[in-house]
C-alpha cells in the first residue's frame, strides 16, 4: 500500500420512486420481471399535444411527506425527499453520526419548471400579491438537494450537478470525489425530475425527440429495436447512500456493491447531438474502468444510457464496443420506466447496482425485431441470470455530457 | 360583517391551511410566530388568504404590528369593508 491509496467506496443504501413502484423493491421487481411503466396520460391538457404518453411515478411522493410541507415543495422536490429517507432508512446510518461528516450530492435536469409555469400563470391570472413565497425555493434547481440536505442535517456540503440527462450519475460521480477527497465519511447521492406536463412535453416533442407510439404506451419504449422513434418522459428520484469502505465496516453496514471507479467526459461537438463517433462517450467508460482498477474483460453488463432514439442507441452501442468489447451483457432499463432525465443516472445506476448484487441483468423489453447494427448481446425481454462481477452504468445528457459509473460486487 | 369569532375561526382555518396550526391552538392571545410557529414566508400566505377571505387589506408596513391572533382579529374587524 502505498501513501497515495485513496479509500474505498461502497453503496450501503438504495432509495427510489418510479413509474414501476414506490420504493426500491418494487421497482427492481418491476424491472427484473419486464413490466413498463409507461401509460397513456388521462389529463385533458394531453389532448392538444403530439405525445400523450408517459411514467408517472405509481406512489404519490405527496402521500409520505406532511401535507403543509408538501404546499413548499415542488413534486420533483418531495420526490427527492421520499427516496433519500428510503435510502438513508436502508444504510441504517446512526442518529449520532457526525453531521459535519455527511454530504449530498443531489442534481435535476430541469428542476422546479412545473412551480415555475403554475406560478406564473397565477402572476397573470390574479397578481403579484397571489404568487406564492414558496416560489423561489421550489424552482431552484438546488431545491431538491438542499431539500435532502434539510431532512437529515447535513454539514457536510449540499451540491447539485446540473448535466441534463447525465445529471445523477455525475451527482453520485460526485460523490465518490468527495469521499475520496476526505471531504466526507458519507455521501446520499442520486437525483430527481418530475417535468410530466405540457411545456416540457411539447418541448422535446418539437425537438423530434420522444415516442408518439400513444396508442401503444406499454410498446413506445424500445431501446435498440428497429421500431424505435424517440424516448418517453418518465418522473421519479434515486438516491444512493456512498460510504467510505472503512467507516460501513466499523458499524457492520449492509454493503451492496463498491462503487469502484467514475469518469466524466464532455464531446464538444453539438449542444444535442451526440458525437457520432462516440470517442468520448467511450473514453468515459475506459477512464471508469480505469479509475476503478478493471480490465475492460472485467465488465460483465453495461447498464446503457439507451433511451430509444434512433441515432443514440445506436451511437452508444458502438462505443460500448470500443470501450469494452463484445462481452458484456447490455440493457437499457428505460424500455420500462421511462427516461427519467436527471434522476436516470441514479434509478439506473440502483438496477446496476442491483444487478451485481443479486446476478440478475434486467432485460430491455420490446426489443421484437432487434436494429441490424446491434452487435452485442443485449438482454431481450427476458431477464438474464448471470455472475455479475463488475458492471457500468452509462448516462449521457444533452450539452454533450457523458458520465460512466463502474460497480464491483462488495 | 363578521364578529370577532367568524374571524378567529376563519383565522383559524387559513393557519391550519397554510401553516398546519391545529385550530384548537389558535386564540386572542396567541404569537404568531413565538407560539404558533407561523414563519415569515408562511405568514405572508395568511395575509394574503386572510385579504381574499375577509375583503380586507392588510398593508405590508401594517403586518409587523400584527404579532397576536387578537392583533389580527381586531384589525380585520375594524378595516374589513
Amino acid at each position: 500500500m502505498t501513501s497515495h491509496t485513496r479509500p474505498d467506496v461502497v453503496v450501503t443504501g438504495l432509495g427510489a420512486t418510479t413509474p414501476l413502484g414506490g420504493d426500491v423493491a418494487s421497482t427492481w421487481d418491476g424491472l427484473v420481471n419486464g413490466r413498463s411503466g409507461i401509460r397513456k396520460l388521462d389529463t385533458d391538457w394531453a389532448e392538444m399535444l403530439p405525445v400523450r404518453i408517459a411514467g408517472l411515478m405509481v406512489d404519490d411522493p405527496a402521500n409520505h411527506i406532511d401535507r403543509v410541507k408538501t404546499r413548499r415543495m415542488d413534486r420533483s422536490e418531495q420526490a427527492a425527499v421520499v427516496a433519500a429517507r428510503q435510502a438513508w432508512a436502508d444504510a441504517g446510518i446512526p442518529d449520532d453520526i457526525d453531521k459535519e461528516r455527511v454530504a449530498v450530492s443531489v442534481g435535476t435536469g430541469i428542476g422546479g419548471a412545473k412551480t415555475l409555469v403554475d406560478q406564473h400563470d397565477r402572476l397573470m391570472t390574479k397578481g403579484a400579491r397571489l404568487v406564492s413565497p414558496h416560489t423561489v425555493p421550489m424552482l431552484m434547481p438546488n431545491g431538491a438537494a438542499a431539500y435532502v440536505g434539510l431532512e437529515f442535517g447535513v454539514h457536510g456540503g449540499v451540491h447539485s450537478p446540473a448535466s441534463a440527462c447525465a445529471t445523477s450519475s455525475e451527482a453520485i460521480a460526485w460523490g465518490l470525489d468527495i469521499i475520496r477527497s476526505g471531504r466526507a465519511d458519507v455521501v446520499v447521492a442520486g437525483g430527481t425530475e418530475s417535468v410530466v406536463f405540457p411545456l416540457p412535453i411539447a418541448g422535446f416533442a418539437s425537438m423530434r425527440a420522444m415516442s408518439t407510439r400513444n396508442d401503444e404506451p406499454e410498446r413506445a419504449s424500445r431501446p435498440f429495436d428497429k421500431g424505435r422513434d424517440g424516448f418517453v418522459l418518465g418522473e421519479g428520484a434515486g438516491i444512493v447512500v456512498l460510504e467510505r469502505a472503512d467507516h460501513a465496516a466499523a458499524r457492520g453496514a449492509h454493503v451492496y456493491a463498491r462503487l469502484a471507479g467514475a469518469a466524466l467526459t464532455s464531446d464538444g461537438y453539438d449542444i444535442v447531438a451526440p458525437d457520432p463517433e462516440g470517442t468520448q462517450q467511450a473514453r468515459a467508460m475506459t477512464l471508469a474502468i480505469r479509475d476503478a482498477g478493471l480490465d475492460p474483460a472485467d465488465v460483465a453488463h453495461v447498464n446503457a444510457h439507451a433511451t430509444s432514439t434512433p441515432v443514440g442507441d445506436m451511437g452508444e452501442i458502438a462505443a460500448i464496443r470500443k470501450a469494452v468489447g463484445d462481452r458484456p451483457v447490455v440493457t437499457s432499463t428505460k424500455s420500462m420506466t421511462g427516461h427519467l432525465l436527471g434522476a436516470a443516472g441514479a434509478v439506473e445506476s440502483i438496477a446496476t447496482i442491483l444487478a451485481v448484487y443479486h446476478g440478475v441483468v434486467p432485460p430491455t423489453i420490446n426489443l421484437d425485431d432487434p436494429d441490424d447494427e446491434l452487435t452485442l448481446d443485449v438482454a431481450a425481454n427476458v431477464a438474464r441470470t448471470m455472475a455479475v462481477p463488475a458492471a457500468l452504468n452509462n448516462s449521457f445528457g444533452f450539452g454533450g455530457h457523458n458520465a460512466a459509473l463502474a460497480f464491483v460486487r462488495g | 360583517m363578521a364578529n370577532r369569532d367568524e374571524i378567529r375561526s376563519g383565522l383559524a382555518d387559513i393557519l391550519e391551511e397554510v401553516a398546519g396550526v391545529d385550530k384548537a391552538d389558535v386564540a386572542d392571545e396567541k404569537s404568531f410566530t413565538d407560539e404558533l410557529d407561523v414563519d415569515s414566508l408562511s405568514m405572508v400566505e395568511v395575509v394574503v388568504a386572510a385579504e381574499e377571505k375577509f375583503g380586507v387589506k392588510i398593508p405590508d408596513d401594517e403586518v409587523p404590528n400584527l404579532k397576536t391572533v387578537g392583533d389580527a382579529v381586531s384589525y380585520i374587524e375594524k378595516n374589513a369593508a
